[in-house]
Formats: C-alpha cells, structure tokens, sequence
C-alpha cells in the first residue's frame, strides 16, 4: 500500500460528490442575498436543518469553515489575527479562526466571499464554547440572534423535562424567530418531510458506520468517517442529495466488504489490516493528511469514532422521527456526544472496543476543546480498566498549526502499536 | 470580636483543607449530612431546608501540593478541577456527603461525571440551569430541576421538608444576603476600613460555616470594621472582574491592594451575591426561588446575554455604582467563560471610557510581582491620567 506521496490523492465517486455537495451550499452563501435568501449560521451539534429548510434559509456553519480553513491550511493566520486583537491564546481556536476569517473580509475557505448572516441560532449542544462564540460574532453583526439551550445528560438519560424545555423553546423561541427573519410561515408538514428524508440517509451512515465490525474493515471510521458525516451534520441533513450521498456511499462501501477490500487512504487502498482501534476525540485539520498517514503506513485502521458522533448518534439506533417532528429534534439535540456524561462516554467506548473487536483505545485529545477533553484521561483508565484493551494519549488541536507536533505524535502512536504486539504476543503465550 | 480576632477566625478556617469546621458541625448532631458545591450557584436554600449544611469547594487554592490530581488533567486544563481532585483523593472530602456540580463551563460540567465514576458510593449531581430567563420556557424547565434537587436532599437526609421548612431556610439566606450586601456597601464607600483581602476572607467563611453563624459574623466584622481607625490612603478604586471560579491566591489580592488599588466591586463567590434582591416569602418558595434566579440574578461570563445592547452593562454598573475608576480582568489561566467574555466586555468599558488593564492567574501562582508592577501601573495611570 502507501507508494509514494507524488501520486494523486485517491478519491471514490462519493468523495467527489460530497466535495461538489459542500462547495455547490459554499456558492450558494456567496450568492444568497443577490439572490433575495436570508442566512442563517448556526452549529454542527444539536443542528435543526430541516427546520431551517423549512424557512428557505441558506445554512453557515462557523466550525465547518474553520476546520475547512485548517485543511487548506489557512487558519493559523486567522488565529493569529484574532490573538492579535485581543482573543485569548488560552481559549477554542475553532472561534478565533471563525473571528480571525471576518477580521481578514470573511472570505470563506473555497475563496468566495461569506455573506453577513441575517440570523444567528445558537444550538447550544454539548459545549459552553458556542454559547459566548455566538456573543462574539453578534458583536460584528446587525441581525437577530435566537438561542436554543440544550440541557446536559447530567444523569446519562434524557428526561420528560428536558424534552419538553427543548420543544419549548422551539415553539415559543426559535420558529417564531425563525418566521420573523424569514418572512416564511412555519409549515409541519414540511419539516415532517425533511425528516423522513433524514431518517433515510441516517439509516445508510449507520450500516456504513456498522460495516467497520467486518474483518478487514472496508472504512476507516476517523479518519474516513469525518468525510462520511459530513453532508449529514452539516448544510444537507433531510436533502435529496444526502439520502443520494449516503446511499453511493453504501454501495461503495458494500462492494469494498464484499470483495475484502480496505479502506482507501489517501494513497490508496490500504492493504495488511495491522491494527483496529477505537479513537476518541477530534482530528486535528491543519495536518490531517499527515496524522492519517501515522496510520495507514502502519496498516492501523480506526474501526469506531467518537468525533463521527458530535452532529448526532445515530449507530445505536436514533433516526429523526416524522410522527413527532419537535420531539425528535429535541432528542437528536439531547443525545449529540458531547451532551453525553462522561459515564456514558466510557460505556459507549467500551462498546465500541468489544463490538468492533478493536485492539485498543487511542484518545487525541485537543487543547480547543474542553467538553471533549477535560476527563479523558480518566476516560482512558476506566477504559482499559474495563476492557483490558491497551489506551494511548495523545495531543494536538483542531486548527491551531502551533499545537501539532507530528514527531512527538508519531513517536507515541509507535510506541503504542509497539504495544499492542506485545500484548498479542504474550495473549499467544499465554493461549 | 475584634476585627483581628474575626480575620484570624476566618483565615484558620480559609487554611483548614481538612475542612474541620464541617466535621465538627456534622459531630455535634449524629446523623448530620454535608454535601459540596462548586462555583458559581446552587441554590442553598433547598439544601438548608434539609438539615444538610451546603459546603462551597472552591479548589486547593496555593497550600495545596497537586499530586494526584495532575495525572487527571491535561496542562491546557485550568488548576481548580485538579486540585478539587486531589482534595477527595487525599481523603480531604470525605466528610462529604455528596457534591454538586452546578452549570458553569465544560470542566465543571465534565468533572461531574469524573465524580460519578471516583466515587460512586456519594451523591453526585449536575445541577442545570436555564439559560433561556422566560418565566414559561426557561421558569417551567427551572422549577422541576430545583424539585428533583428538593427531592435528592429529602431523600439523602432521610426526611421530607414542608414549604414552611424551606421559606425559613430563604429567609436565613435573605438575611445572609443582606448582610453582604452591607458588607460590599461599607467597603464600596469606605474601603480602607474593610481591605479587600479581609473581605475576601469573610465571605470563604461563609463556604464552610451554617448560613447563621456566617450572617452574625458578617454583622460582627462590619461593626469592627466601621469602629476601626484604619487611614484613607491615596488608592485608585477598582471593580475586579473574572475570578468567580478558581480562586486567586491570597496574596494576589493584597498585592493589587499594596499596588494602590482598592478593590470596591468584585465577582468572588458569586453563591452568595447571584440573587441580587431577597427571595420573597409568600407564595410557593420553589417558584420564588425559581423567579428569584430568572429575574433577579447577576450577570457573569458562565451566563448567556440574550441582548446585544445589554452586554458589559452589569459590569458597568457594577463599575458606576461602586464609585470605580477602572476595571481589573483578573482571570484564571484556561478559563473558557471568562477569557472568552473578557473581550466583549472591555469593548463595552471603551465604549463608556472607563480604564481597564487584564492578566491571568492560578490559584497557586507564586510570582505576584509582576500584578503587582502591572496592578500599580494601573493605579497610577488612573490617578495621573483619568478625569
């Protein structure tokens, strides 16, 4: 596998349509207010898009322009810009390449211009970080800003009372904004629509989420798996173009399964599957092809993820429900994994560990994020302590270049694959 | 008491880790329960109203070595979770009962559920709150999270408390607060008669004593402090913002105070100033509480401002209000909610001109000179420079 890095990147048709799909809504932002449609910006977790096609509204994800921005490369200077201007170098560099792209003109990562939102929804999912981000950015922009407060599965379930706040605020919050800024009346049936739609494209994520279990994996669930979710946790959610993604998607993955075929990595299809393992946290972007490599030169596959997670979970059997359209939004909010207690993180991972036969837990976790990171490292005991499957840390950032250090990293993903042989080796003895 | 003998008072109990004074409460009465809470609010009233004495566990503060504690945390992790960690482990919680963790940033939050798995013998809840302040959204959400809470205290003490037994328990905290209240006026008016460091020290005694023991000493420092004959001296007046979770050293704040700064507003131990009127006693205390919180309450970084136009305008009234000439951002290293607010707020300071300067610390930073230097340059600059 892994020949040289002169050659073209390997991409499969799905690849390619999701590229078309987020650069096809990137133009539509450039073009929206020429075109007399309203913007909404609004966040990746706990996302409402179906109810915001409801509305005619063209979709802005901060998060995803910044990761997309920290892919090509583009962020540290916006971080740096954003530092400059007084943003502290302690706090989440998702919002300062976010502030830094509108202080350079808020030229979006596919080079056209991002317009000035008419609406920001704040869906507060799963991290405190959103809620003063969104603060931030009603700081450069003249328009309405509408909350939706997500309450925390403190207790790891969802209650009666926190399904019924959501909705609440839904009906008496954020659709009658919604209404306002769109000048759109709110019709249900619509929403149930787009819902249906959703749960079609949820059920194809999941078999191809599932289809990693197969020996050898036909995906790779990180590294891979953050282009998989990407139609269905941002702007494409309840579209007709990501049910057709998603169902490309499965077919190619099915062939691969069926010919016992690897996961295509960049440099091709990988060969000798070495390695499974479960990893927790978010990639880092600005070297991501570099990071990935650290592992498919090593024939190391990420069988389950739980970053694939944060825009909604949907292996374990959720699908958006258009008999109850608030109160599956609802609950699609509650349940994103971040807004899961740490308790639950670690059942969920032990899951993963035994379902996916994996070989161990590696954690990458990141300086920007605090309700992903701070308890991984008891996360990672409890882990091990459980399942008696070697875990290994490692750290770097989503979009801050200065926080990647690639030999140190490699340093460490060696030593644990080191690892895992040793304790193959002394399973063999002892067998 | 003399001021001394009140300030020695507090200051044993602020260097007592062990967390004595709550032993000795609970030995007094078999049977007696504690339970912890965290920065930045839960409402002790409920818990009062249970038998059960509320403890503030504000971190380890500078005494404290982090031994054990460190190997939870990353380095980009502020210190207080990791010395609050090391205080249970090291056996220094133990007595008690359970803790809460209430709504303030995702360390917070997240350590809840660390607690959940250290230590699943004990209580451990994540209290939520609303950010959403409508009486019918946010109000109906609020009122069944503080039931739930009513529930959990009655069932940890082993008996149910009447709404009379509550409303007692407001009225304590209402008297509690009031005497704060006094307290925070006499030093906004008079501040060299109570230094910040002291006060400081008055109201962490407030974190481990019963609500009215810590009203009579609030009372009794303030009637020292008032027949006190302590000097005006040539000090700027400052609100000092940002430190309302991991604590500054001691030493911190005196530096700022021999730095020419009197310290007139500030947002320590938000618990026992977040309800900024008394909690009315007629009606149904749960909903009182409940309106109390969504009406009511002070603004902080950990909080969401639904309106643009309010933004920095509690700070600056904070500001107006306590006769400040400036702002002092004094925030822990890797705060989230106060580093991510500051700059909001110091564009709302430029925008009414009021003077600011900002640093970061942690609860044991041991280089105070250089606050020290940029706190008196601070003051200087103020008393050479502003109208």
């Amino acid at each position: 596998m892994a020949e040289s890095n002169s050659q073209a990147v390997q991409k499969e048709e799905s690849m390619l349509k999701q590229k078309a799909m987020i650069n096809a809504n990137y133009h539509a932002l450039a073009t929206a207010h020429d075109q007399g449609r309203k913007v909404v910006s609004t966040f990746v977790p706990g996302n409402l898009n179906e109810l915001l096609m409801c509305f005619d509204l063209v979709r802005n994800l901060p998060e995803t322009n910044a990761l997309q921005n920290g892919l090509r490369k583009k962020s540290g200077k916006m971080i740096m810009e954003a530092e400059r201007a007084g943003h502290s170098e302690d706090v989440c560099t998702y919002v300062k390449s976010d502030l830094g792209m509108m202080l350079q003109g808020n030229i979006g990562p596919t080079g056209e211009p991002l317009p000035p939102p008419d609406l920001l929804l704040l869906s507060y999912t799963g991290c405190f970080t959103f809620m003063k981000w969104f603060e931030l950015v009603r700081e450069q922009c003249d328009c309405e800003t509408v909350m939706l407060h997500v309450p925390y599965q403190g207790d790891g379930t969802i209650t009666e009372n926190m399904r019924n706040y959501v909705v609440r605020q839904l009906k008496e919050e954020v659709i009658p904004t919604l209404e306002r800024v769109s000048g759109v009346k709110f019709d249900i049936d619509r929403l149930r629509a787009y819902l249906r739609e959703s749960a079609k494209a949820e059920e194809d994520l999941a078999w191809v989420l599932q289809s990693a279990k197969h020996r050898p994996s036909p995906i790779d669930a990180y590294f891979g798996g953050v282009y998989y979710i990407g139609p269905i946790f941002t702007a494409f959610r309840g579209t007709p173009e990501a049910t057709e993604y998603y169902r490309l998607l499965r077919a190619e993955v099915a062939e691969r399964m069926a010919q016992g075929r690897g996961p295509i990595t960049p440099e091709g299809e990988l060969g000798e599957e070495r390695y499974r393992l479960v990893v927790e946290g978010p990639p880092n972007w600005t070297s991501f092809r570099e990071f990935w490599k650290m592992f498919y030169d090593e024939g190391a596959v990420v069988v389950a993820s739980t970053y694939t997670k944060v825009g909604g979970i949907y292996d374990f059997g959720f699908r958006h429900d258009p008999r109850h359209p608030l109160e599956s939004l609802a609950d699609y909010c509650l349940g994103c994994y971040t807004n899961l207690n740490l308790p639950s993180r670690v059942d969920m991972l032990c899951r993963y560990l035994e379902d996916y036969e994996a070989d161990g837990l590696l954690i990458n976790s990141i300086k920007s994020c605090n309700s992903f990171s701070a308890g991984q490292l008891l996360m990672l005991r409890q882990v091990e302590s459980r399942t008696g499957k070697p875990s290994a840390f490692i750290e770097s950032d989503l979009v801050d270049p200065r926080y990647f250090s690639p030999a140190n990293v490699k340093n460490r993903l060696e030593s644990y694959f080191q690892m895992i042989e040793q304790k193959r080796r002394r399973a063999g003895v002892a067998a | 008491m003399s001021l001394t003998s009140i300030i020695e008072h507090c200051q044993n109990l602020f260097d007592d880790l062990r967390f004595t004074a709550v032993a000795n409460w609970k030995v007094a009465v078999p049977g007696r329960l504690a339970i912890g809470y965290m920065p930045i609010y839960v409402p002790r009233e409920i818990i009062h109203a249970a038998g059960i004495l509320p403890v503030g566990i504000l971190g380890g503060g500078e005494q404290l070595e982090v031994i054990h504690g460190d190997a939870y945390y990353q380095s980009y992790i502020c210190r207080i979770p990791r010395s609050t960690v090391e205080l249970a482990l090291s056996g220094r919680l133990d007595v008690l009962d359970g803790m809460l963790f209430p709504s303030i940033c995702d360390v917070i939050r997240n350590l809840s559920g660390m607690w959940q798995m250290l230590f699943p013998e004990k209580y451990a809840r994540y209290f939520d709150v609303p950010q959403n302040y409508r009486d019918e959204v946010g109000g109906r959400y609020y009122l069944h999270e503080l039931e739930v809470l009513r529930e959990d205290m009655a069932r940890l003490s082993g008996r149910e408390f009447s709404d009379d037994e509550l409303r007692e328990s407001i009225a304590l905290y209402n008297e509690n607060r009031q005497a704060i209240r006094a307290l925070y006026a006499l030093r906004a008016e008079r501040p060299w008669l109570a230094p910040t460091s002291e006060v400081y020290l008055v109201l962490r005694a407030g974190m481990v004593l019963p609500v009215e023991e810590h009203t009579e000493l609030v009372r009794n420092y303030i009637e020292a402090a008032v027949a006190s004959d302590r000097p005006l001296r040539d000090n700027c007046r400052i609100v000092l913002t940002g430190a309302f979770c991991e604590q500054p050293p001691l030493g911190l704040i005196k530096s700022i105070e021999m730095a020419g700064c009197y310290v007139v507003d500030d947002d320590f131990m938000l618990v026992t100033r977040w309800l900024l009127e008394d909690v009315p006693l007629a009606g149904d205390p749960l909903q009182n509480l409940a309106r109390a919180f969504l009406r009511h309450s002070c603004a902080t970084s950990a909080k969401y401002e639904p309106d643009k136009r309010e933004k920095g305008k509690f700070l600056i009234e904070q500001v107006r209000a306590s006769g400040a000439e400036g702002v002092i951002f004094a925030a822990p290293s890797f705060c989230d909610p106060a580093l991510l607010d500051r700059p909001m707020l110091q564009h709302a300071l430029s925008q009414a001109g009021i003077p600011y300067t900002a640093f970061k610390y942690a609860e044991n930073s041991g280089q105070l000179q250089p606050i020290r230097e940029q706190a008196g340059t601070f003051s200087d600059s103020i008393k050479l420079w502003s109208a």
